[in-house]
């Protein structure tokens, strides 16, 4: 018996290992443990008394998407280090309490939850994928919270607690698929990781590519995680694409680029522009896999305005030459201050009050200036087409000129009347 | 008809890259009945001693020298694992031998130490190893068909793996003792061969083996923390298709899966293609539950 016994082990263990794989997009559940940050350790004297106000930073500090948010942990605690320093705000000093949302979903639920009934801080700046955002969305809105989101995201939202700082579709992904079809060619590929952002996404390109005379010859999702290309990249050479659009998430990335590269397909013979890739990102994959292939952001390291360069000096000073600027870094940089600067003008840090105190409010950002949109709480922003040069930084190929209004249920578009929110 | 060659070719590769990830779980899990979830992390440290290779010839030695890093990256990848492997078994798995679901949380725990010990050191962010350009290109056979240099190489590392594993196993001295250990512990221990020192190494030869799957892996994917759990549901699959114990069981569940998923891939997509997959090694094992060769001997009995 001590056979049976023993397969039937084994087929368990496959089992329990591909329940782990399906329920955590291939991530182990990282440990739930509190952050034990000093900040937050001396904050816990209840509310924001005397001269302190506080704030909570609830991004992924382990987990698969530790990744990409450490470092937005990192610009958001530069900025309220930048603003403590020029005196505070409202006379007083903003002091950050940090939670790990751990790259899974109902934690960072939990925690938001935690932030704004315990700590009763006054804002909560956080999140990086949708799955997160909607997660805490519900929490922010029963509790009449405040969330500052820092990341391009799919748009089809806009819910009164929450100020995002990332790009809409109609920011990025919108104004991209036009230049694309104007200047590299009508047949797209559609290349994403199997979630709801490039579902979304691709979504809207399909309904805009049939307004716009451009041609659909291929749609495929990988799982996320996915590591072998080889027959996405044969079928791709069989469909024959002007460009393929990717909106792969993570670790994919790698794969795909490297794959594609092997296979002998270059920058120069098939065009991909993709929307998850930034500075940060290509410093993973590799600059020679990466050089010349095209992306779409608001923001790069190069992007030439005087406050980036005080931005990107300041950064680097603060957490090493090798480290890099990117998009959503930038995002949640310039979200503590819109903060601060409402806060300063409602007088208060009481919700409704900033609220109102940051409609069209204006800052001085690194990637130029930017607007809040009292309407959708999104901001004004500058589109950008970013081709990655050797040194792994991007060349700015086209940029929208001003900063494009937020327009995150595509309402400004008749080809988008069929989209309808996923909830 | 150049897409079938290629896909052919492709599936080929994907076995060739299981078969390279689940060679060592098929000695640790398959001779050793070690539910080994640490092995994707395994994997993993072969990966980041790649990368720590490729640091050390960009800093300290001449440019054209770079290119061979690689050469050298295997067996270091090799060493670094085996003798993770060999501190794990002396300090853990040796504790928990017959006790195979003991063994499967204390390795999914050390899996989850050591990922979160690679994020501290290395940082979370993906690290990048430039491959060496002797490897760049492919092999051009037809006009549109192009057999890369990378995936080549791996299906020879792989050729190489599998014969030096045999010669050891089946061929050497130290191999018969290995074998006479895992078939019955008792009568190898009379007739006195050294259990334990059998054990530790059999152990670290598996986990040296990841090892050299991880160094391979760079050439291909990403190369973080987070690396060894893509890998290791293929590789207990692999491992328990092919049937536990047999050399030949793994190298035909390997090329049985890695063919089935790029064929369903191409005709369905990614998502779906897995599940199909996976669809038919259920229906199969519920079919022949041994995998596809099955070990005939009493002592597993």
């Amino acid at each position: 018996m001590k056979k049976r016994l023993f397969y039937q082990l084994g087929l368990m263990s496959v089992a329990l290992s591909l329940v782990l794989a399906g329920c955590g997009g291939n991530n182990a559940p990282a440990s739930t443990n509190e952050a034990t940050d000093a900040p937050s350790e001396s904050a816990n004297a209840g509310t924001s008394a005397g001269g302190e106000i506080k704030v909570g930073i609830l991004h992924s500090q382990s987990g698969t998407m530790a990744i990409s948010e450490v470092s937005v942990i990192d610009a958001e605690m530069m900025a309220i280090e930048e603003i403590n320093a020029a005196g505070g705000v409202l006379g007083k000093k903003i002091v950050p309490v940090l939670e790990d949302g751990a790259s899974d979903w109902p934690t960072f639920a939990e925690k938001a939850r935690k932030l704004i009934s315990e700590d009763k801080v006054a804002t909560v700046f956080g999140g990086w994928t949708s799955a997160s955002r909607k997660a805490m969305k519900p929490v922010f809105e029963e509790l009449n919270g405040l969330l500052w989101y820092p990341v391009q995201y799919e748009g089809l939202e806009a819910s009164p607690n929450i100020f995002y700082t990332g790009a809409t579709t109609n920011q990025q992904i919108v104004p991209s698929v036009t230049w694309l079809l104007e200047n590299r060619g009508k047949k797209f590929y559609l290349l994403g990781s199997d979630y709801v952002f490039p579902r979304t996404a691709n979504l809207i390109i399909k309904e805009q590519l049939k307004a716009e005379g451009g041609e659909l010859v291929g749609e495929e999702y990988t799982p996320l995680g996915h590591t072998d290309y080889s027959t996405i990249i044969s079928k791709i050479k069989e469909a024959d694409p002007d460009v393929v659009y990717n909106t792969l998430n993570g670790d994919s990335n790698v794969a795909f680029f490297k794959q594609l590269k092997d296979a002998g397909i270059t920058a120069q013979d098939l065009t991909t522009l993709s929307v998850s890739v930034a500075e940060e990102e290509i410093r993973g994959i590799g600059v020679d896999v990466l050089e010349g292939h095209l992306a779409a952001w608001n923001y790069y390291q190069t992007t030439e305005t005087p406050t980036n360069k005080t931005f990107v000096e300041n950064y680097k000073k603060k957490y090493g030459d090798d480290r890099v600027t990117a998009d959503p870094i930038e995002a949640g940089y310039t979200a503590v201050y819109l903060w601060a600067a409402a806060v300063e003008k409602a007088g208060s840090t009481d919700v409704a009050k900033v609220k109102e105190a940051a409609k069209e409010l204006e800052w001085e950002a690194p990637e130029g200036k930017v607007k809040i949109d009292g309407e959708t709480q999104h901001l004004y922003k500058t589109v950008r087409i970013g081709e990655v040069q050797a040194d792994g930084q991007f060349k700015e190929l086209w940029n929208s000129g001003e900063a494009v209004k937020p327009d995150p249920y595509l309402k400004g578009y008749e080809w988008a009347a069929s989209i309808q929110p996923t909830e | 008809m150049d897409v079938y060659v290629l896909q052919l070719f492709n599936g080929l590769s994907i076995s060739s890259i299981l078969l390279l990830v689940a060679l060592g779980l098929a000695i640790t899990f398959g001779l050793m009945k070690v539910i080994n979830m640490a092995h994707g992390e395994l994997i993993m440290i072969g990966a980041y001693s790649t990368y720590l290779t490729q640091n050390l010839f960009k800093d300290y030695l001449p440019e054209s020298m770079f290119d061979w890093y690689f050469v050298l990256a295997i067996p270091v990848s090799f060493g670094i694992a085996f003798v993770f492997g060999l501190i794990l078994e002396m300090s853990l798995i040796r504790f928990l031998y017959g006790r195979p679901l003991d063994s499967l949380l204390a390795t999914w725990g050390v899996g989850l130490v050591l990922q979160q010990v690679a994020r501290s050191i290395f940082g979370a962010p993906n690290v990048a190893v430039k491959s060496p350009t002797w490897l760049d290109g492919g092999l051009r056979i037809v006009d549109g068909t192009l057999l890369p240099y990378k995936r080549l190489f791996i299906i020879a590392l792989v050729i190489v793996c599998l014969a030096a594993m045999y010669v050891y196993i089946y061929r050497s001295h130290e191999g018969r003792r290995m074998r006479a250990v895992m078939q019955n512990r008792d009568m190898a221990a009379c007739l006195g061969v050294s259990t334990r020192r059998v054990d530790s190494m059999t152990f670290a030869i598996g986990s040296g083996i990841a090892g050299i799957a991880g160094c391979a892996l760079t050439l291909m994917g990403p190369i973080g923390p987070s690396l060894g759990t893509y890998y290791i549901v293929d590789a207990f699959m692999v491992v328990v298709l092919g049937g536990v114990g047999k050399l030949v069981g793994t190298v035909l569940g390997a090329v049985g899966i890695g063919m089935f998923n790029t064929l369903f891939e191409y005709w369905t997509n990614a998502s779906l293609g897995k599940v199909l997959v996976f669809v038919c090694i259920v229906a199969f094992l519920q079919w022949r539950p041994m995998g596809l060769v099955a070990m005939r001997t009493r002592s597993l009995d």
